[in-house]
Formats: C-alpha cells, sequence, structure tokens
C-alpha cells in the first residue's frame, strides 16, 4: 500500500490534509479527511460571562466571525428569556445581510473561483485571486474589491469593526443606526445587487458556458445522494438569520422541521480516533458509516442544502433564479457538489436583496435597539446559518450569567462526513492504475471540498488534550468492541 | 515529620510606616523568620500587581505587602488602593489555581515592631504549610546567534544533547 | 525577481488573513512588490514546497496564530529559518489571543469534558490520536500541547504587530513601508519594534469624555440602561480594557458603543497586561473596607478572563497551575 499526502488544503479557511492510500496497481483503496487542529473554545468559555460570548466565539472563526456574534447573542437572548426589539433584531439581520454578501463574494473570487477562472490545471503561482485579477483585468478585478468593501464598511458601521464585530449584546444592539448611516448602507446595497447579478451573469458564461465545467459540475465524479439541511422561514423560504431548521431526504422530502432547543433530539456527533472534528449525523436515521443514501445519517449544510431544504428564496431576484438553477439541473434536491458554487451566487443575490430590503424599513433606523433582562438566566440555544451551514450556540449559566456548559455545532462540521465521501469519491475518480498523478489531478480531488466553502477553524471545537495511546478494536460496522488505553495499563 | 521547605518570601514594605517597623524590630533584636526578603518603596500604593505577579513568577512562594494603617497613610489615601489592588488580585490568582493566601496584606505603624515580627513569622509558617509554588520558568526560544542558519544548528545541537 | 512574502496561519482564526484583504486595492501594490511564495488561505503552496525553500529565502513572512501544537511548532522554527524577516502578526501570534484563554484549564479537565456534550454520542470512549490504525495503515495527527504559546516563546522574532485582527489602515501602512524598503526608499525600524499600532493607550484614541473616575459600581452591559455615548464607559460603571491595551485601532468599539477588550495587547512597556488593568481598575473604584471593595469588585465576577482575555499566554504567569503540571508531567 502506498500513500499520498495532501497537505496542507489550500484555498479554505483552517487546517486539513487528506490522505490518500493506493493499492499495489495504484488504485485508490480509501482516502481520509482529517482536521489537525483544535483550540477548545467550548472549555475555556465555561466560566466567562455570557454577554461575551458574541465576542469570545467571534475568535473561532475571523471569516465569518458575524455568524458566531449573531448565534452568541441569540443564545444569551434565550439564555436571558428576551428577544431584541424589532429595530435591534432588524439591525442584526441587516448587518448579516451584508456580511453573507461579503463572505460569499470572497468564497466564489478568492477561495474557490480561481479552480474556474483559471483552470484546476493553472499553475499554482497563477491558480488564486492574483492570477484572476491579471486574467480577468483591473476593472472586473476594482468590482470584487469593492464587493468586499461596500460589504465590510456596512458590517462595520453596524457591527463596531470589519473583522470580530462587537455591538451584539443580551437584549439587542449597543448602537443604533443614523439617517447618514442608513443611506450610506442603501446605497451600497443597491450596487450589491447588480454585483450579484453580475456574478451569476459570470458563472453562466465563464463556467456553465464551458463545456469541460459544465460536465465537471453535472457529472458523477462529485455528487452524493445525501440528506440537506437549512434554516427557513415561516414560509419555508431560506432565511440565514432566524427561523427552524429544515431537513430534507436525498429524494428531497421533508422529514421535519425543528426549533433550535430541540437540536439534540435531531443531530449527534461521532468521533473518530484520526481526526479531530467530530462527525455530527442524523439521529433519526442512524450512523451507518462512510456511505450516501436515504437509509445513511450523514447530511450535508451548505448554501446548495439550503435551497435544497427550503420551498424558495424570500426575495424576487433570487427567487428567479432559484427557479432557473433547478430548471437547469433537473428537479429538487440537486446532488451535485459543484453545483454549491452556483447555490452560493444564488445566495449572494438574496443577501444583497435582504439587505436592501432592511436597509429601507422604516424601524431601521429607531432608537429602541436594546432591552434589559429581566429575568435570571438559565439555559438557551441561538441557531443562524453560517455561510458554510447550521450554526449552533448552545449554553447553559449559573444565576449570575457565567457559563456552566457550552455546546456548538458548527457550520463546517455538519460538512465533516460529506466532505470526507466527496473526497473519496473525486480520488476514485482521478487517481486510477497507471494515471500519472500530477498537481492539477489533486487538485481536482482539492476541489471537492472546496466547494462546501469549508471552515476548519469554525469546524474544530473539541478540547485540547493529552493523546494517550489507544488501541481500538472494531466490528465490521466500525463500532468499537474494545478500547484498551495506555493510561489503564 | 518535619517540613523542611523554606519558602522564598518577597516583602514589599511602604517607607514611612511599616519599613521603620520592621526596622524597630531589627534594632531590638526580634528574632523573626528570615525567610523575607524585604523590598522598600515608598508608599504601599506604588504596589503594581506586576511586581507581585514577577515575585511569584520568577521563584517566590509567597508575597507579603505591608503599608501604614488606614487613615495614616504619608500619602492620604493610597494604602486603600493597595487595598484594592490586593483584593483584585487575590480573586484572580485564585482563578489561575495559585492560593489566595500566598500574597498576604497588613497594616504596621513604625511602633509596631514586635507585632510585624509576629505577623511574619505566622505568615512564613501559612506558606510553608501551602509548599513550594516553583512556578515554572518563561519558555525562550534558542538564543539568538549572528543568523538565522546559526541558530538553527545551535538548537538542533541542544536536542541532540538533551 | 521580486523579493518573497508569505503569510501562514498556525492556531489561528483567519481574521488576520480578512484583515489583509481587507486593505483592499492595495493588496495589488503587494503583488507588484512580491512573490507571493506560500499564503494556504490564498493559494495552492504545499508543506513540502516550502520545505525545500532555501534558508532566508522568504523576505517577508507574517506569522500569525498561536503556537497550540506540534505542527505549529514545526511550522514556526520551519518559517523563521526560511525567512530573514518574521513579523508575529496579530495577537494569537503576539500573546496568544483568546484561544489563549484555554491555558486556564489542564488538559485533562478540557479533554474530559470535550467528549461528553449533549450531542455527542460516544459510548466507546474514542479519543483522537496522534497515532490511530485504519484498515490501510497509520494516520497520524499533530500532539497536542499542554500550555498554547505565543511565536516569541518559540523562535526569534522580528516585529511585533498587534491587534485581533491588526486593523486594515494599519496594514496599509505597513504595506506600504514594506513596499518603500524593496524600492530602497527607507529603512525598517530597529529589530524588535512593535510596527502597525500606536505608542499610547486606546483611552487617547478614544473620543469620550473623560473627567474624575469615581467607580462606586460596576455593572454588566445587559444591566446598564440606555449608555450615554459621549461619556467614558468606565465612568459610567461599565469594564472597558482601554486603560491597559495599547493604541492604534482608533477605539472603534467604545465608538460603537461597546467596551474595549483588549485585543491589541498589552499597553506599551506593561510587563502583564492583565495587571496593568488590575492597577488601572483598582485605582478608580471607591471603597475602603473589605467589604466595601468587595460589594464593587463582585461586579467583575471573572476578572482572569477580563482582564487576560487575550494575554494569558504572554503574561507573566502565562496559565494556570495545573495548566503548567501537566507541561511538567509531559
Amino acid at each position: 500500500m502506498s500513500r499520498i499526502t495532501i497537505d496542507p488544503m489550500t484555498r479554505l479557511e483552517g487546517h486539513g490534509k487528506i490522505e490518500i492510500f493506493l493499492d499495489d496497481d495504484g488504485n485508490v483503496v480509501n482516502s481520509y479527511l482529517q482536521v489537525p487542529e483544535l483550540r477548545g473554545f467550548e472549555r475555556f468559555c465555561v466560566g466567562r460571562p455570557v454577554e461575551e460570548m458574541p465576542v469570545l466565539t467571534n475568535r473561532i472563526c475571523g471569516v465569518c466571525p458575524e455568524a458566531h456574534h449573531m448565534a452568541a447573542a441569540k443564545a444569551a437572548d434565550a439564555v436571558y428569556g428576551v428577544e431584541p426589539p424589532p429595530a435591534g433584531r432588524k439591525l442584526r439581520e441587516l448587518l448579516y445581510s451584508a456580511f453573507y454578501f461579503a463572505d460569499h463574494t470572497t468564497h466564489f473570487y478568492i477561495l474557490g473561483g480561481p479552480d474556474f477562472i483559471m483552470g484546476p490545471d493553472a499553475p499554482v503561482a497563477e491558480r488564486n485571486i492574483l492570477g484572476v485579477i491579471h486574467k480577468v483585468g483591473l476593472e472586473i478585478g476594482s468590482k470584487v474589491i469593492q464587493a468586499r468593501h461596500y460589504g465590510h464598511t456596512t458590517v462595520e458601521m453596524i457591527g463596531g469593526r470589519k473583522v470580530h464585530p462587537c455591538t451584539a449584546v443580551p437584549g439587542g444592539m449597543t448602537k443604533s443606526l443614523s439617517e447618514t448611516e442608513r443611506a450610506e448602507i442603501e446605497r451600497m446595497g443597491r450596487w450589491a445587487v447588480e454585483f450579484a447579478q453580475f456574478s451569476l451573469k459570470l458563472f453562466g458564461d465563464a463556467v456553465l458556458g464551458n463545456p469541460e465545467y459544465r460536465d465537471l459540475i453535472l457529472g458523477d465524479a462529485y455528487s452524493h445522494r445525501t440528506y440537506y439541511m437549512g434554516l427557513v422561514d415561516a414560509q419555508n423560504r431560506v432565511n440565514f438569520y432566524d427561523g427552524r431548521v429544515s431537513v430534507v431526504s436525498p429524494d428531497g422530502e421533508r422529514v421535519g422541521t425543528y426549533a433550535p432547543h430541540e437540536y439534540t433530539d435531531w443531530i449527534s456527533e461521532r468521533v473518530e480516533p484520526w481526526s479531530y472534528l467530530k462527525f455530527p449525523y442524523l439521529k433519526k436515521v442512524g450512523w451507518k458509516g462512510f456511505v450516501d443514501g436515504k437509509d445513511s445519517g450523514i447530511y450535508m449544510a451548505t448554501p446548495l442544502s439550503r435551497l435544497n431544504a427550503a420551498d424558495g428564496m424570500a426575495t424576487p431576484l433570487a427567487q428567479a433564479e432559484y427557479e432557473r438553477f433547478y430548471a437547469t439541473l433537473g428537479g429538487k434536491p440537486v446532488h451535485q457538489r459543484l453545483a454549491i458554487h452556483w447555490a452560493r451566487l444564488v445566495e449572494l443575490l438574496y443577501a444583497a436583496e435582504r439587505w436592501v430590503e432592511l436597509a429601507t424599513d422604516p424601524e431601521i433606523t429607531s432608537p429602541d435597539v436594546r432591552v434589559v433582562p429581566t429575568k435570571t438566566p438559565t439555559e438557551g440555544v441561538g441557531i443562524v446559518e453560517a455561510p458554510r451551514g447550521t450554526l449552533t450556540h448552545h449554553y447553559r449559566t449559573d444565576e449570575r450569567g457565567l457559563l456552566t456548559m457550552v455546546n456548538l455545532v458548527v457550520g463546517t462540521t455538519n460538512n465533516n462526513a460529506a466532505m470526507s465521501l466527496s473526497i473519496n469519491k473525486a480520488a476514485r475518480a482521478f487517481i486510477k492504475a497507471g494515471t500519472v498523478v500530477k498537481e492539477g489531478l489533486l487538485n481536482r480531488v482539492e476541489m471537492a471540498y472546496r466547494a462546501y466553502d469549508p471552515c476548519l477553524g469554525c469546524a474544530t471545537h473539541s478540547l485540547p488534550g493529552r493523546i494517550p495511546l489507544q488501541v481500538s478494536i472494531r466490528d465490521a460496522q466500525g463500532n468499537p468492541i474494545r478500547v484498551l488505553r495506555s493510561e489503564d495499563a | 515529620m518535619a517540613n523542611d521547605f523554606e519558602p522564598v518570601i518577597i516583602g514589599f514594605t511602604c517607607n514611612w510606616c511599616s519599613y521603620r517597623a520592621a526596622d524597630v524590630a531589627g534594632t531590638t533584636r526580634l528574632k523573626y523568620a528570615p525567610n523575607v526578603r524585604l523590598i522598600r518603596l515608598m508608599c504601599s500604593g506604588r504596589i503594581d500587581p506586576t511586581f507581585v505577579l514577577k515575585a511569584l513568577a520568577d521563584g517566590a512562594d509567597g508575597v507579603l505587602i505591608t503599608g501604614c494603617h488606614p487613615g495614616d497613610c504619608h500619602y492620604l489615601e493610597q494604602n486603600y488602593k493597595a487595598m484594592r489592588r490586593h483584593r483584585l488580585l487575590q480573586r484572580t490568582l485564585a482563578q489561575l489555581g495559585i492560593e489566595p493566601e500566598r500574597v498576604h496584606l497588613t497594616w504596621a505603624s513604625a511602633a509596631e515592631g514586635a507585632m510585624l515580627a509576629q505577623t511574619i513569622d505566622r505568615f512564613v509558617e501559612q506558606v510553608r504549610g501551602l509548599g513550594p509554588l516553583r512556578w515554572p520558568a518563561r519558555p525562550r526560544p534558542a538564543a539568538p546567534a549572528a543568523g538565522h542558519a546559526e541558530a538553527a544548528e545551535a538548537a538542533q545541537v541542544e536536542e541532540a544533547a538533551s | 525577481m521580486k523579493p518573497k512574502f508569505a503569510m501562514y496561519w498556525a492556531a489561528s482564526c483567519g481574521g488576520c488573513e480578512i484583515a489583509v484583504l481587507n486593505i483592499d486595492a492595495k493588496v495589488l501594490d503587494l503583488d507588484a512588490n512580491f512573490d507571493v511564495a506560500f499564503w494556504p488561505a490564498a493559494m495552492d503552496v504545499k508543506y513540502k514546497d516550502v520545505e525545500v525553500m532555501a534558508d532566508d529565502s522568504i523576505l517577508v513572512t507574517l506569522f500569525n496564530g498561536g503556537i497550540r501544537t506540534a505542527e505549529n511548532e514545526h511550522m514556526a522554527k520551519l518559517l523563521r529559518r526560511k525567512s530573514k524577516i518574521l513579523v508575529a502578526f496579530g495577537s494569537c501570534a503576539n500573546e496568544g489571543c483568546i484561544p489563549g484563554l484555554a491555558n486556564l484549564s489542564s488538559r485533562k479537565v478540557i479533554f474530559d469534558t470535550a467528549y461528553a456534550g449533549p450531542s455527542t454520542e460516544n459510548p466507546g470512549g474514542i479519543r483522537p490520536l496522534t497515532v490511530a490504525a485504519v484498515a490501510e495503515g497509520e494516520l497520524r495527527l499533530p500532539a497536542f500541547e499542554p500550555v498554547l504559546r505565543t511565536l516569541d516563546q518559540v523562535v526569534e522574532v522580528d516585529y511585533h504587530m498587534p491587534g485581533c485582527p491588526p486593523e486594515s489602515h494599519q496594514i496599509a501602512a505597513v504595506v506600504d513601508l514594506l513596499v518603500q524598503v524593496v524600492q530602497g526608499k527607507a529603512e525598517l525600524p530597529p529589530k524588535g519594534t512593535v510596527i502597525g499600532a500606536g505608542q499610547s493607550t486606546v483611552c487617547d484614541e478614544c473620543p469620550r469624555q473623560r473627567d474624575v473616575k469615581r467607580i462606586s459600581r460596576i455593572r454588566r452591559i445587559q444591566e446598564m440602561p440606555p449608555l450615554d455615548p459621549a461619556v467614558c464607559l468606565l465612568e459610567q460603571g461599565l469594564m472597558c480594557n482601554g486603560p491597559a491595551t495599547r493604541s492604534g485601532c482608533n477605539a472603534r468599539c467604545p465608538q460603537a458603543g461597546a467596551p474595549c477588550i483588549g485585543c491589541y495587547g498589552a499597553a506599551p512597556e506593561a510587563l502583564d497586561q492583565g495587571a496593568r488593568m488590575m492597577t488601572a481598575i483598582a485605582s478608580v473604584i471607591e471603597g475602603k473596607d473589605a467589604e466595601a471593595i468587595d460589594e464593587v469588585l463582585d461586579g467583575i465576577p471573572d476578572p482572569a478572563g477580563m482582564f487576560y482575555r487575550f494575554s494569558l499566554a504572554h503574561s507573566l504567569l502565562r496559565a494556570s497551575r495545573s495548566a503548567h503540571r501537566e507541561t511538567e508531567q509531559a
């Protein structure tokens, strides 16, 4: 048996490596996605005051701190049994919509996009944002820079800073919006809608319009039939900030929806000894190993999952794109992972439209953005959709509001098993006996995870610990029969 | 079984009352435990928690802070600041797993030499009972040489030798 | 041949990378004057490619993230060898940042908590291993160190750039300086300098009005009635780390109605950011006896977390006793 190691995974957030095992003929026997990082938020947040969680958990991820900021604020609201005033809630969602716009732009143009704009086999030195700007020219390059600038500036105006916002607290926000700020945010939002439409057109021309890429997207190498998950509003339309979590089967049937406090009825997390990242799966279906299909509890979060799990988009232009998406790809649900890139752009448009909707809401400049809680703090769960997937923050506190328990199920964590499947399938599809394994080929294997827009710093919230030597004897289904540990000797 | 651990204690004393009390103890040849190394400051209000933390980090097992009685501070109110800093420091040390009793604040007027000697003896015994602190030394990278390559080589030689 | 530039993340969050991208069009100046040799966030150069680079062949590396695992330590030493100039970039590399709070707990306690959450199903008590046997062979994970360290506790650091993350206007200024240096128009400051930051505290940059402080009650932000946007937050009884934190950020958080949480690290010449906070707060609260003082201090239920939020790993004590004990046993 020989092996190929891809280390580190690149053009994503966080640390990961891929090990591909080959038999003596050169066929892929198995592949493993290992996440070698941990920092321990669930442990070291215990003992901290709950109102700090929006700024503490920001540091789980600097690419999506806004997601943690909002999930933490919502969980803290729930701990105190309060709801922010309408203007406070809308400000949070406005910040969140602008953030989504910036983040999805970053992923498409900087992280995942270069594989399509430069090509999967382009030289490493060119297959990145700088190569993209040289190729598409400064006019388009400047648009991308402006898109990120507008998104992050809006976040800063509401959240205090561009990275790691500070204004969401239990009960609402620490500042309201002035009319000058609102007008500027509206102006930027309208530009953002146009940019999103431009991006969808670019995708249509440069990606779908290229037969090689079209085949990659529609083909089987990157396709898996799994369950899908995403937040939906009361009309079952995609919502990033609030709602119930909808779960649909590989056939597209809705299995059910759940409220934040019910998440433990739906999700369990497994541990493997070769990764610090746990593997969530649907409890009702059960863990059947690294396989897809209706009988396997493996599910996916991601923009594609949100579109699959919802009945539509809540804004008109995005809804039209949603319909065109499914019409082109042959109906719901769509299983091809590379289509996540397209679904992400449909969400880009929704984020921009929602940005304008909220910026023009009559209540958005109200000074009434925070309430003072009166109840004794106890326990609460807050759920938002991070760009990579459903993000759950669950807290328990003492009567002073100091944390006694923190449990997080994070966006990319949801996708750990699904990404493992995707990497393994792509490896088998591209690496076979007799193949000369060039760098571009390995990049095609990496494209299998890049579509998920992984945020592995987010995903790893297990805790640092001594690693004893452990021998685990398992049955054919992978269930441990006996575990021997060095510290037990 | 006798506890033969000899605590190392740093004593920060204020110039006006408590240093003079220590002086009185000395000139009247009162015996008291030799474990306290005295450092004189102009006022207990000069004590920055940094001094206490540095003492503990650099090998002290305990820290004694002495100042004038409340109301008698030579600079009027600064010993109240010492009290507040001390109490805040104790709360923080407890969270770091260091017994708050290792940092003791006491008042002594210039005339109270005997009382101060007793306080010192009691404190030394208390710290003896708590045991040595033995805070680990700060990690430092390999000693910088003229160039990075040399530094790396030095580190490798060190590793091989250990 | 353009000089080489690298940016690497150890135990980090990616925020420093985003902050660099947020210099917007100035990233093109970086591109015009440097070859980006290694930047896992943005390009596909792998570890094996770095291992074969010549020593000192990278002119400047921005290293963010703390040293948490053996892999982080290896990369710190590797990039030190390959780089002429190594910058500790961002709070994690400089003082450990928020992940440094893990140093309050021993690994065992952390470990025992990790695999027993409300949503974790682990009846076999499985733990991640440095060497795991799978059907096809062995899989390895980097060892977890009991105490998180900062970059300068592991390798020699040439410059320090604080912030969580460093604010983009500061990054832009540093990029300008680097470009000038490369073009022979400017010199770098002396080694060891803190760059891209101010020489005072956040209070100096904060526009809120400051008067005499006599704080008789400290409350938490959710307990506060609407705060006066023009008056110092500390004076209104809200804890704020401004007095102990280095300037350079334009005091954005206090301007947004939120307290400074200390992300730019210790104020200049402060050996220990937490101690500096303790002394600052003690100087301005009321109370002349133990009971009165304790009543005020009860408004700070988590002093270690509050004062050492970003800087525990670089403080004088660095970690809790139980965390250090595990290092000794390792």
